[in-house]
C-alpha cells in the first residue's frame, strides 16, 4: 500500500464525475421530479375543486328537488279543491233540475185535476138538467124553470 | 484458497494492488515498480472505481435523459428515490444555494457505495479470474497477479476523495467570507485576543486539516478492516461459509452507511465552510 500517482488520477476522476453528474445527470432528474410535483399538487388542487363544485351542485339540485315537490303539492291541492268545487256545483245543479221536475210534475197534475174536474162538473150539470128535464117535462113547461136549473149549474 | 500459498502468502496477495510504472525499459508491473515511488499507479483501482464511477453515470443519466414527468417507471422510480433522499439530505443541512453541493453529494454517494459493494464480491472470484487472464494470456505467473478490487481499500482513493473535498471546503470558506474572513477565522478563533493568534491558529488548521484527514481515513480504515476479515474467514477452510455468510449480511449494512456517513460530513463540512459566523 503505497502513496503515489493514482491519487492524482483519482482526484481527476472525482472532479470529471462530479462535474458531468452536475451538468447532465441532476439537472434533468430534478426538473422532472419538480415537474411530477408540481403536476400533482395541480391535480389535488383541481380535485378538491371538483369536490367543492359536486358538492355546491348537489346542494343545488336538492334545494331544487324540494322546492318541485313542494310545486307538485301545491298543484295537486288546488287541483282537488277544483274537483271538489265541480261536484259541489253539478250536485247544486242536479239539486235544482231534480226540483224543477217535480214542480212541473205538481203543476200538470193540479191542471189535469182542474180539467177533469170541469168535465165532471159539466156532465154532472148536464145530467142534472137532463133529469131535472125530465122530471118537469110531466109537470111545468121547462122554460119556465130555465132559471132555476142556471142557478143550479152555478152553484156546481 | 490457492493450496500452494501459506496463509500470510495470500493474504497479502490479496491486499496488493497491481501497479503499473514506466521505468527505463519501457512500462513495468507490479514487482518491477518495487521503487518506482510516487510515479506508480494502481491499475486495479483506477479501473474499478473509473469503471463504476461511470456506471454509475450512465446508469442515471440514460434514466436523466429518458426520465416523464407522468408515472414513472421501475428504474426512473429508483433513480429518483436514491435523488430525493440526497437532496433531501442536502437541503436539510445545506441552507445556502449552491448548485454543486447536490450533485457532489450525489456522486459521493453512489460512487463510494458502488465501490464498497465490491466488497461483497467473493474475496477469491475477481483475483482467480484476472490470475487465469494473466496466466494464459499473457503467460504470467498467477502469484504475480494482484487484483484489489474493492477502490475504497486503496488510500489513494479515499484521499482523493477527501482531498477533492477539501479543496471545495477552502473554496467555499474564501468565497463566502473573503480572504479577510476566512484568514479572521483561521486566526481569531476561539480566543479573540491578537495574543491568541499563533494559538488559534494551530487549533484551526489541526481543525481544518482533521476533516479530509478523518474522512479518508474512516472510509480507508472500515473498509480495510472488512475486507481483511472477508480475506481471514476465506483462509479457514469449510467453516467459512457461515462466518462469511454472517459477515456480509452485516455489510449490507455497514456499506451503504460508510457511504451516507461519507457524503452526510461532505454536506456538513461545506455548509459549515459557507457559514458566515
Amino acid at each position: 500500500m503505497n502513496f503515489n500517482f493514482t491519487f492524482i488520477g483519482q482526484l481527476i476522476a472525482f472532479v470529471v464525475f462530479v462535474v458531468f453528474c452536475m451538468k447532465y445527470v441532476w439537472p434533468p432528474l430534478m426538473a422532472a421530479i419538480e415537474e411530477r410535483q408540481k403536476k400533482i399538487a395541480d391535480g389535488l388542487e383541481a380535485s378538491e375543486r371538483a369536490e367543492k363544485d359536486l358538492e355546491l351542485a348537489q346542494s343545488k339540485a336538492t334545494e331544487q328537488l324540494k322546492e318541485a315537490k313542494a310545486q307538485a303539492a301545491e298543484i295537486i291541492e288546488q287541483a282537488k279543491k277544483r274537483a271538489n268545487q265541480l261536484v259541489d256545483e253539478e250536485t247544486q245543479k242536479g239539486h235544482a233540475e231534480r226540483e224543477k221536475i217535480i214542480a212541473s210534475g205538481y203543476a200538470e197534475v193540479e191542471a189535469e185535476r182542474n180539467r177533469a174536474k170541469e168535465e165532471l162538473r159539466k156532465q154532472v150539470a148536464a145530467l142534472a138538467v137532463a133529469g131535472a128535464q125530465q122530471i118537469l117535462q110531466r109537470e111545468i113547461d121547462a122554460e119556465a124553470q130555465n132559471d132555476i136549473v142556471e142557478k143550479l149549474v152555478a152553484e156546481l | 484458497m490457492a493450496s500452494e500459498y501459506t496463509t500470510s502468502e495470500y493474504i497479502k496477495h490479496h491486499l496488493t494492488n497491481a501497479t503499473m510504472c514506466s521505468t527505463d525499459s519501457g512500462v513495468a508491473f507490479n514487482k518491477a515498480c518495487a521503487d518506482a515511488g510516487f510515479w506508480a499507479i494502481h491499475v486495479d483501482t483506477l479501473a474499478w472505481s473509473v469503471g463504476l464511477g461511470i456506471l454509475f453515470l450512465w446508469l442515471f443519466r440514460r434514466v436523466a435523459k429518458n426520465a416523464t414527468t407522468g408515472v414513472p417507471g421501475k428504474m426512473q422510480a429508483f433513480v429518483e428515490l436514491i435523488v430525493e433522499f440526497v437532496d433531501d439530505n442536502v437541503k436539510s443541512t445545506y441552507h445556502g444555494r449552491s448548485g454543486l453541493i447536490a450533485p457532489l453529494a450525489l456522486t459521493i454517494f453512489m460512487w463510494v457505495l458502488l465501490m464498497n459493494l465490491m466488497d461483497l464480491v467473493p474475496v477469491d472470484l475477481l483475483p482467480w479470474i484476472a490470475g487465469l487472464i494473466g496466466q494464459y494470456g499473457f503467460g504470467m505467473d498467477p502469484h504475480d497477479v494482484y487484483m484489489k478490487a474493492v477502490p475504497t481499500t486503496d488510500l489513494n482513493l479515499t484521499f482523493a476523495l477527501a482531498a477533492g473535498v477539501f479543496i471545495l471546503i477552502l473554496f467555499y470558506s474564501i468565497k463566502m467570507k473573503g480572504i479577510g474572513g476566512f484568514t479572521k477565522e483561521l486566526t481569531m478563533q476561539p480566543f479573540g485576543h491578537p495574543v491568541f493568534i499563533p494559538v488559534n491558529f494551530i487549533l484551526e488548521s489541526v481543525t481544518l486539516l482533521a476533516r479530509p484527514l478523518s474522512l479518508a481515513l474512516r472510509l480507508f480504515g472500515n473498509l480495510y478492516a472488512s475486507e481483511l476479515i472477508f480475506i481471514l474467514i476465506a483462509t479457514i477452510g469449510l467453516a467459512q461459509l457461515p462466518l462469511h455468510f454472517m459477515w456480509a449480511v452485516f455489510h449490507i449494512l455497514v456499506l451503504p452507511l460508510q457511504a451516507f456517513i461519507f457524503m452526510m460530513l461532505t454536506i456538513v463540512y461545506l455548509s459549515l465552510a459557507s457559514e458566515d459566523h
